[in-house]
């Protein structure tokens, strides 16, 4: 364990600009090995801006960025999920006419190398990878729960499992930090419950979860640290109590006079 | 009766085998199409990895087939000796391949071509991507047909002959091979060389399909941002399914040279490239029996209702033009299938039960 940097994402200095807005201005976040990290903020605050930089689909003015110790550009989307960042979407984007196994399958890819003559002419590496790929979507699938679920095609799955399935095609990259996009969206109480339990349980394990949301009770319960922006700045960080009593906090996003 | 075939593949192969001995007793011509179905199942098996498998709608696709004709038309006829004294000078006794050198040569030739005309098409997607490929593929035919000036290259529309029959085992295929007791005409001898070729690219499709590689193309046909976010380097992914796909097509036309002896841009038409997607559309996307099926129907469809047509044609006392009678005919068959099967006549099964009915959709 000591051999693995504890830092897992170091962010500062970003800025972004639209035209005339300033979307983003100095966001600075700091996550570390085994934290469920919040990201929240009013209607416009530039959550998503932020998190798009973070992937790679918008090109940021300025900041430097660092994965585990290491820098990587967010220059292309593909190349933030190699260097260890995997994401779901808040509108699910599932491989719909594939089955869920395959799904899981394909979040392997980018950690697996094959030669088309070894697809081809079906060489004994070619097998061995591909049974291990398959072995370890199972488990994966298995972690989240939905392994009952492994043929049958993405699209018939129910909408909590749906987002199971992404979050476990997410973890089969092996990513350093998973970021969900606003998983609890749409979810009705019962789901949510089990959402929170699978985060929880992929934070026991030692993995990162980096979470926007909009649901602030979810978040309160759930995170370890808590960034707030508005209008594009980081206007509060800390534990949710902190960040709960912080009086721009309230103002800005929970309203005035709101406790 | 469909679960038999596709679980017992070497059913369908053994029938192949006999198919022509049958043909061949109504005479050559019926062999001769079905020589031509197994070239538009080859050519079906490619479109298919990059339609079927990538989500890479291209109507452009004759134009790898031309490549591969034209490539085999120009190495095995005397047209570039007579045209470049140069050439004439260092081949005196002409470029005479034979098949293990063409082979490998359409097939990269013809995916080159695949990547180059896939690459300026990268960022396009659906529709548009449609239309560019298709203008592609025109190119390449006004290409052909111009390509007589100032340099005499392609022979422009009158096209190239004769080109040599394919070669195997210093036995040129277009001689009858005589047993003795049992003499096999030239066509049916194509017919098992082009069997042969139909079976391995089943395999290779097949064995691609269930593969990493097969995996990143559908899931890029899937959401091409989800596949992003998973990693997959979808410019070269797709790449790939162009130039793999355009081998099949190159190899197909090299044969199709051979086969015919005489090739001109006639047979490389928009028209072509629209039966090629037409075949893979109603066959059943992305689904190997289906697109196999779809191409010997389509292929072999025409043919057969010349039988039809004939009559019909006398019926109205020759007023009804036979040919026109045929493109109606195919015409109405393809509407047909499409509204009573949409997701083509052989689609890919579902996996499992639909979990719709038990609810949970929100």
């Amino acid at each position: 364990m000591s051999a693995v940097p504890s830092t897992v994402l170091h962010v500062t200095g970003v800025n972004k600009r639209f035209g005339g807005l300033q979307a983003l201005s100095d966001v600075a976040l700091h996550i570390e090995r085994g934290q469920v990290y919040g990201l929240i903020g009013p209607n416009g605050a530039g959550k998503t801006t932020f998190f798009n930089v973070l992937m790679g689909l918008y090109a940021p003015d300025s900041g430097s960025f660092a994965l585990a110790g290491k820098a990587y550009q967010p220059t292309q989307v593909h190349k933030v999920a190699q260097a260890g960042i995997a994401r779901t979407f808040q509108n699910i984007r599932l491989f719909a006419e594939m089955t869920a196994l395959e799904n899981v399958m394909v979040g392997r890819h980018v950690r697996t190398a094959s030669s088309v003559w070894g697809s081809i002419f079906r060489t004994r590496g070619f097998k061995t990878q591909e049974a291990a790929i398959e072995q370890r979507a199972r488990e994966l699938l298995d972690y989240v729960g939905i392994a009952a679920l492994a043929d049958y095609k993405a699209r018939t799955l129910s909408y909590g499992d749906q987002r199971r399935l992404e979050i476990a095609r997410a973890l089969a990259t092996d990513p350093q930090l998973i970021a969900l996009d606003e998983p609890a969206a749409g979810m009705n109480a019962t789901e949510k419950i089990q959402l929170r339990a699978l985060i929880d349980k992929i934070r026991n394990d030692q993995r990162t979860v980096l979470l926007i949301e909009h649901d602030v009770k979810l978040v309160m319960g759930l995170c370890d640290r808590v960034t707030v922006l508005d209008y594009g700045k980081v206007i509060a960080q800390g534990t949710p109590a902190q960040v709960q009593s912080n009086p721009q906090v309230i103002e800005a996003y929970l309203g005035t006079g709101a406790h | 009766m469909k679960n038999t075939f596709s679980q017992q593949p070497w059913l369908v192969v053994a029938l192949a085998l006999v198919l022509p001995l049958v043909l061949q007793h109504f005479g050559n011509a019926w062999v001769r199409i079905a020589d031509m179905s197994l070239l538009y199942v080859m050519l079906a098996l490619g479109l298919n990895i990059v339609v079927g498998y990538a989500g890479l709608l291209d109507l452009g696709y004759v134009a790898f087939f031309a490549v591969g004709a034209y490539l085999f038309g120009l190495l095995a006829s005397p047209h570039l000796m007579e045209n470049f004294p140069l050439i004439a000078a260092a081949f005196p006794n002409g470029l005479h391949l034979s098949l293990w050198w063409v082979l490998p040569l359409s097939a990269g030739v013809a995916g080159l071509f695949g990547v180059l005309l896939g690459a300026p098409t990268l960022r396009l997607r659906g529709d548009y991507l449609a239309i560019v490929t298709l203008g592609f593929g025109e190119i390449i035919r006004v290409f052909l047909n111009n390509l007589d000036q100032p340099y005499n290259i392609t022979n422009g529309p009158k096209g190239i002959g004769p080109i040599d029959p394919v070669t195997l085992f210093h036995y040129p295929l277009s001689k009858k091979l005589d047993l003795g007791w049992f003499e096999v005409p030239s066509v049916t001898l194509y017919y098992y060389l082009f069997l042969c070729l139909v079976v391995v690219s089943v395999i290779i499709c097949h064995r691609l399909e269930n593969s990493r590689l097969g995996r990143a193309w559908m899931a890029i046909r899937e959401d091409e941002i989800a596949a992003k976010a998973m990693g997959l380097n979808t410019r070269n992914l797709k790449l790939m399914a162009f130039g793999m796909g355009a081998m099949f097509g190159g190899v197909s036309g090299a044969m199709f040279a051979a086969f015919q002896g005489f090739i001109s841009p006639e047979s490389f038409s928009l028209m072509e490239s629209v039966m090629i997607v037409a075949m893979v559309v109603l066959g059943g996307l992305g689904h190997l029996p289906g697109v196999i099926l779809g191409a010997v129907l389509l292929a072999a469809l025409p043919e057969v209702l010349r039988f039809v047509a004939g009559p019909l044609q006398e019926l109205t006392g020759g007023r009804l033009d036979a040919a026109i009678l045929r493109q109606l005919l195919i015409a109405l068959a393809m509407v047909g299938v499409m509204l009573v099967r949409p997701r083509g006549l052989w689609p890919a099964p579902e996996h499992g039960k639909n979990l719709d009915t038990q609810g949970g959709q929100a």
